[in-house]
């Protein structure tokens, strides 16, 4: 018995260091998670490709995916801006698939017709709109270390479309704030600092005009806070917080806002880390998600764009990514995002937001190659 | 009282017979037709100022300093906030501080400080109300010599200021529900239109942007747009183009030389102008004039009162400065304001004297120095 124990014991001591790595290569992590009989089934994923420069980019996802044998299938609905509301069937496909990958669809401007896209968001109740923004390795910009992620309210707050004029030449649109509403999105940003082991979330607002509105809302955030006692919290107001944007960006991390000042926030902030083109993003709700373009600044890509098919895959193909992880595919994901890295750090194949003269599917192409 | 008035008819006849040339330009306008009445070679113009609290006296003083020597021909008036509340204005503002500003037609506010408390309104509430001063313009411009990150930008934010999202209409419905009313006029939308449209006229700007969420808040957005297309058409010259807000805030920090002169409701002109302010360097150096009706201009430094360093010769007088350098090209003192703003900048631009905020070490009096010096 003696001598098997000191045999074990071997076996338990550490073993004699293994040779200095040499100090370029970065240490490998295997993954090491155990998945269930059965979670590689191929799922299903409702695509909608949109408008503008939409199916180009989800086009250029498709390859990807099938490049590497990731296990979903897409189901395809063509949806369009000018359409009066989203078809039955598309609903009904995202809710039996859960998740949803979307091109961009186009607002018309001004015309009466209410955005698809607050549509969808409402009916399958996304409240949570969240942006990714970060430098890229390999690309220049203004400014450094910028690592934010935006989380916006999505439903409520400004944008709830109920306007009427009172008499000619005065209209009124009522911006409403619910305690349900910014409580639920408070903890949805607490929650995902926790555990993306973020540090510290701040609450954008405009309490000291809009005491009753954002004070409500400011009221959710601290008490949702509380429970949280490991990440700090602070305000900022919304002016004060541009300002900061643009010169200081490094002091933030999480931000959580209600509406309209999510939307500005957002897209300042895509802005200066590297352009709206590479930010990833999604609406997320209890049940349901939808991935697209982080921050779309209001447009789906001007014709010219569309014609000589120089859209930007990068921002789709890294909210599939995001996607890939939200359906448990962590492994996909890393693949997909290391070759996306690697193709922006090697600088060759850029499109012209980013400063090169590349086409999407150079791009897509250039991605597949890297992937390993 | 009488005296007074003929003094300013007759002036109005001399500076009106001295430059034809001038009448010419700017013959129809009201705005510039009250300017003319103000200058005049013999009388000094009075205009208010509003020293306020913290570093506000130090600069206030600066700018006096400044203007006296360079022989600009105006007169304060200084007024102090009170310490209690007049119930006449309900605020800390005695009512004779905004007849005086009334009665003027100019004056120079310095940064105040709100105190805390309840049952009176905030002091730059009060100011618009009863003022109403419908329209804030920044020139946000890059200073030579101030290193940001940004080198290119020459744009001007006008900001509708009365209604939009600041009406502060709020009330909660049941608890835990709270509605807050934007309004959205078409006399407010038409008359900050038309003060950008002829701004952009007399100070030779090319481009008139309107920035807007349309797609979204059709009704109201959609309102001021149609105001501003009105006017548009009215000044041909000038181009016009509309920007939905977000596009115009990653457009804004990709590249700023995109933009001449904006124009917006009051919650998305106060985030872009507070967001150009930051792209050249902050408030410290930003000026601001809020326009009123009959021509009324209120020139303010936008930035905070910062009690930490009040009254020990460290503050930047920068943003009054060129607040009141705005004022002066409102009273169409061109040439003054020209010779100030220049002092300013290359005073900035070579360096030697700055204030502890841009980097420097000089005190107040020291920068105030440099730039008569350069006068």
């Amino acid at each position: 018995m003696a001598r098997r124990s000191v045999q074990l014991l071997r076996y338990l001591l550490p073993k004699p260091t293994a040779p200095t790595l040499a100090p370029t290569a970065t240490p490998s992590r295997s993954v090491t998670y155990m998945p269930r009989p059965g979670d590689g089934a191929p799922r299903a994923v409702t695509l909608i490709p949109g408008d503008g420069i939409g199916p180009l980019v989800t086009n250029a996802v498709e390859q990807v995916m099938d490049a590497m044998h990731a296990p979903i299938y897409f189901e395809t609905f063509e949806v369009h801006g000018d359409m009066p509301k989203v078809p039955g069937e598309v609903i009904e496909s995202i809710k039996k698939n859960k998740v949803c990958l979307k091109g961009g669809l186009a607002t018309p401007m001004g015309g009466g017709v209410s955005s698809l896209n607050l549509q969808l968001r409402r009916e399958l109740d996304l409240y949570a709109s969240l942006v990714n923004c970060f430098n890229l390795p390999g690309l220049v910009m203004k400014h450094e270390n910028v690592d934010i992620v935006v989380i916006r309210e999505n439903t409520e707050g400004e944008y709830s479309g109920l306007e009427h004029e009172v008499i000619p030449g005065v209209v009124e649109s009522l911006k409403v704030i619910t305690k349900f509403c910014s409580e639920r999105i408070a903890r949805y940003a607490f929650e995902y600092a926790y555990l993306n082991n973020r540090k510290k979330v701040t609450a954008v607002h405009k309490a000291n005009i809009m005491k009753l509105a954002d004070g409500l809302f400011l009221e959710s955030c601290r008490e949702v806070a509380t429970n949280y006692p490991s990440i700090s919290y602070n305000e900022v107001i919304v002016d004060n917080c541009c300002m900061q944007l643009v010169s200081k960006p490094e002091q933030f991390d999480v931000m959580v806002t209600p509406n309209l000042y999510g939307n500005l926030v957002a897209n300042t902030a895509a802005g200066i880390a590297a352009g709206t083109g590479v930010m990833p993003g999604g609406n997320v709700g209890a049940d349901h998600a939808i991935f697209e373009q982080g921050a779309s600044a209001g447009n789906v890509g001007n014709q010219k764009i569309l014609e000589l098919k120089k859209a930007n895959p990068v921002a789709l193909l890294l909210s599939s990514a995001m996607m890939l992880r939200h359906l448990q595919f962590p492994s996909f994901a890393d693949r997909l995002e290391t070759a996306v890295a690697r193709v922006i750090l090697e600088g060759k194949r850029r499109t012209k937001d980013l400063g090169g003269q590349s086409t999407t599917q150079e791009v897509v192409d250039a991605v597949i190659a890297a992937l390993d | 009282m009488a005296s007074h008035l003929l003094r300013r008819a007759s002036s109005h006849f001399l500076s009106g017979a001295a430059n034809p040339g001038h009448s010419l330009l700017s013959s129809s306008s009201p705005l510039s037709q009250a300017a003319r009445v103000f200058s005049s070679a013999s009388t000094p113009i009075r205009a208010t100022l509003f020293p306020g609290d913290g570093i506000g006296p130090e600069i206030a003083e600066s700018v006096k300093q400044v203007f006296r020597e360079a022989d600009v021909p105006i007169e304060w008036e200084e007024h102090y906030v009170g310490t209690e509340i007049d119930p006449r204005t309900q605020s800390f503002l005695t009512w004779e501080s905004l007849e005086s500003v009334r009665k003027n037609g100019v004056g120079l506010k310095g940064p105040m400080a709100t105190p805390i408390g309840k049952g009176h309104r905030s002091l730059n509430l009060t100011l618009r109300k009863e003022l109403n001063l419908y329209a804030n313009v920044r020139p946000c411009y890059s200073l030579p010599g101030y290193k940001t990150r940004y080198d290119n930008v020459d744009l001007i934010t006008i900001r509708e200021n009365t209604e939009g999202e600041y009406s502060g209409l709020e009330h909660q419905v049941v608890r835990g529900v709270v509605e807050s009313l934007k309004i959205i006029t078409r006399q407010a939308s038409l008359r900050v239109a038309e003060y950008a449209f002829h701004y952009a006229k007399s100070h030779g700007r090319e481009r008139v942007s309107a920035i807007h969420k349309a797609n979204i808040m059709q009704k109201t957005d959609g309102l001021f747009l149609k105001c501003c297309r009105e006017v548009a058409e009215k000044y041909p010259e000038i181009k016009y183009e509309e920007v939905v807000i977000d596009n115009c805030c990653m457009m804004l920090v990709k590249n700023p030389a995109l933009f001449d002169v904006l124009v917006m409701p009051n919650l998305y002109g106060d985030i872009i102008s507070d967001l150009c302010a930051g792209l050249i360097g902050g408030l410290g150096l930003t000026p601001s004039c809020n326009i009123g009706e009959g021509g009324i201009a209120l020139a303010e430094a936008v930035h905070g009162s910062a009690p930490d360093i009040a009254g020990k010769n460290l503050a930047n007088p920068t943003a009054l400065l060129l607040s009141a350098v705005t004022m002066l090209r409102h009273l169409e003192l061109h040439d003054k304001a020209d010779r100030i703003q220049n002092a300013i900048l290359g005073t900035i631009s070579e360096g030697k004297f700055r204030t502890a905020d841009l980097g420097g070490s000089s005190s107040t009096s020291d920068f105030t120095q440099a730039i008569i010096d350069h006068l």
